[in-house]
Order: structure tokens, then sequence, then C-alpha cells
């Protein structure tokens, strides 16, 4: 059965690039490009709520 | 799950005005999910605040909100509590709104025991006006004001508040993000006088004059210092050295200050006849 990947939302104009969900991701999903959080490993993603729970801008979403 | 934060923000507020990394972002997380698990209605709860990063807090939250002027927060809200008190009061502020200029009214605000929720987002530094000392800015930080080092002794908000009489105290950090949510649900349901402090980060004004090289460094740095009553009550007085304690500090009953005025009111009306 294939996996079932969730869905990663990042909102740019709300991102200031603060490196929390790089850092604080278990799996590192997450890498900056330039001053903004971009996804750049979704399979890895184990759907922990870490990343939406912590990031203080309200710019993460994880969508089943 | 994810949550839903946007039902409870005012359209096109964000995004908001705090700086990267600032910690408010994630204790205001922790408020809209308090507010939502407790079924807070938005036209029944009243937010106030002062002056400060953290006092812009309520500009967000869509429902009846006050933004008034420095340290008066907590004047503000006894006021409404007292004209309505069906409405569910909090009041938010930071560390020198709450306890400097308005430290007056916070120990009497304990002292009646008026059913309010006082949320202190404690970032030891005043971080809107450029960074300078607070009451709650450790002994030797440096502030845009203490270049050479902060002589005085810090604030401790919880135990001015406990000696102060409130009836509910509770510390946690922006680092334990699921806890904010925890302690302010137990401080809303509480009847009487509750504070809630939680310790934050400010990267631009505190972080860097500190050493603390980026924003994860300080979130780490909440997290090593923190110790839950639980684990204190088996670690030596060594070992609490410099670690800061977390969770609900104090719980008490005493009379509510509505309730009590009421009393007041039909007395006096018996008399009057």
């Amino acid at each position: 059965m294939e996996k079932r990947l969730p869905t990663i939302e990042i909102n740019e104009k709300y991102c200031k690039g603060c490196h929390i969900c790089v850092e604080f991701c278990p799996t590192r999903v997450f890498e900056m490009k330039g001053f903004i959080a971009t996804v750049k490993n979704q399979e890895a993603c184990i759907e922990c709520m870490q990343c939406e729970l912590r990031c203080p801008d309200f710019a993460i979403k994880v969508l089943p | 799950m994810s949550f839903d934060y946007e039902k409870y923000i005012r359209p096109g507020k964000l995004p908001h005005i705090w700086c990267p990394g600032c910690g408010h972002g994630i204790v205001m997380k922790g408020l809209i999910r308090a507010m939502d698990a407790l079924g807070m209605k938005k036209n029944n709860t009243a937010i106030v605040s002062g002056i400060g990063c953290a006092s812009r807090l309520p500009g967000y939250i869509d429902c009846c909100t006050l933004h008034t002027t420095h340290g008066r927060a907590v004047a503000f809200a006894t006021g409404i509590k007292m004209a309505k008190p069906e409405m569910q009061v909090l009041c938010v502020g930071g560390d020198g709104d709450g306890v400097a200029i308005g430290g007056n009214h916070f120990i009497h605000a304990c002292r009646r025991n008026i059913n309010i929720t006082y949320l202190i987002m404690n970032n030891n530094i005043y971080g809107m006006t450029g960074g300078q000392f607070s009451p709650t800015t450790p002994t030797g930080a440096k502030a845009s004001t203490t270049p050479y080092g902060n002589p005085d002794p810090p604030f401790d908000i919880a135990k001015l508040a406990i000696g102060a009489g409130a009836t509910f105290v509770a510390r946690g950090t922006a680092y334990h993000a699921n806890q904010i949510e925890k302690l302010l649900v137990e401080a809303i349901r509480h009847k009487g006088f509750s504070v809630v402090e939680i310790l934050d980060s400010c990267p631009t004004t505190y972080g860097r004059r500190n050493r603390f090289r980026s924003v994860v460094e300080m979130m780490n740095n909440l997290k090593e210092i923190a110790v839950s009553v639980q684990a204190a009550e088996h670690m030596s007085p060594e070992q609490m050295q410099g670690k800061v304690l977390t969770g609900v500090l104090y719980r008490d009953n005493r009379p509510e200050y509505v309730e009590e005025y009421q009393k007041v009111i039909e007395a006096a009306q018996d008399f009057a006849g």
C-alpha cells in the first residue's frame, strides 16, 4: 500500500524566516530558501505537528 | 490534526508585527486553543491589554477587545468585570506593562481577588521601545540602558502575585507550547484572580545583546532552565540553581471580589430601605 502523504502548506506572506520549523522538525522536512522556509523532504513528514504548534507566525499548516 | 486558528483571528490582520522568532505568536496560539477548548463565545469574552509588544495581541483576536494606556490594563479590566460580571475577562501584557508601570494595579487586583485571568508574557525586556531594562531583566544582563550589565535584582512575578494574594498562579514557557494551553484553561476556569506568567524570548532586543546567537538558541535555553513542579520535588537546592519552576505554582480559594461587592450593594440598599 502506498504511503499517504500529508500536505504541508507554508504561507510565504506570513513566514519571517525564524528557523524554528527547520530546527524543531524531528525528521528535517524543512529548509531555508533565502529568508523563507520551504518544504525539502515531504516524504519524511510523520505528522507530529511540531512545526504547526511552534511556528510563531501562523505560517505553517499540516493537512492530512 | 490541524487547528484552524483563522476562525479566531480578525480577517486581514496577519502577518502580525512581532519580530522573527518572537515567542508572542506561540503564546497567542496557545491562548486561541485554550479559548476553543473552553468554548468561549466571542461576544462574551473581553481581552484587555496595555502598551507594548505583547499588548498588541488583542488586536488580532476576533472578540471584544480593548487596548488601553500603559500599565492600566488590569484597571480597565476590573471596570469591565464590575459592570458586566457575566463576561469572561482576560488581561494580556508584557513584563514591563504588568509589573513596572502597571505594578500597582497588578498587586491590588491580586489583593481583591477579582475573577480575571492575567496572562503576562515575560521576555525580560522592554522590546517595543528599544530594549531598555525592565524589572524582570536578570542581574548582569545587558540592555540598551544597562550596557555594562544590569545591577538590579529581578522580580519573580509568580512570587509577587502569590504574596499580593492572587489565588491561582502558574508559569510556563514559550518552548512548552502545549503547556501554555493547559495552564490557560485551568486559569480561566479558576474563580478568582489568576496569573499565568509565560517566559518568552525577545531575540531582537534581548538575545543579540546577551550572547544568544539565534532564535533557536533562545528557545532551547527556555527548555533548559524550566523545571516542572513535580520534577523539582526530587531535586536539591544546588540542582535548582539557575532553574525556573514551571506548572501550577499556587492555588487557593478566597471570596471573589464581584460577589463580595454585590453584598455591599445589597446591604446599602437594605439600609436605604
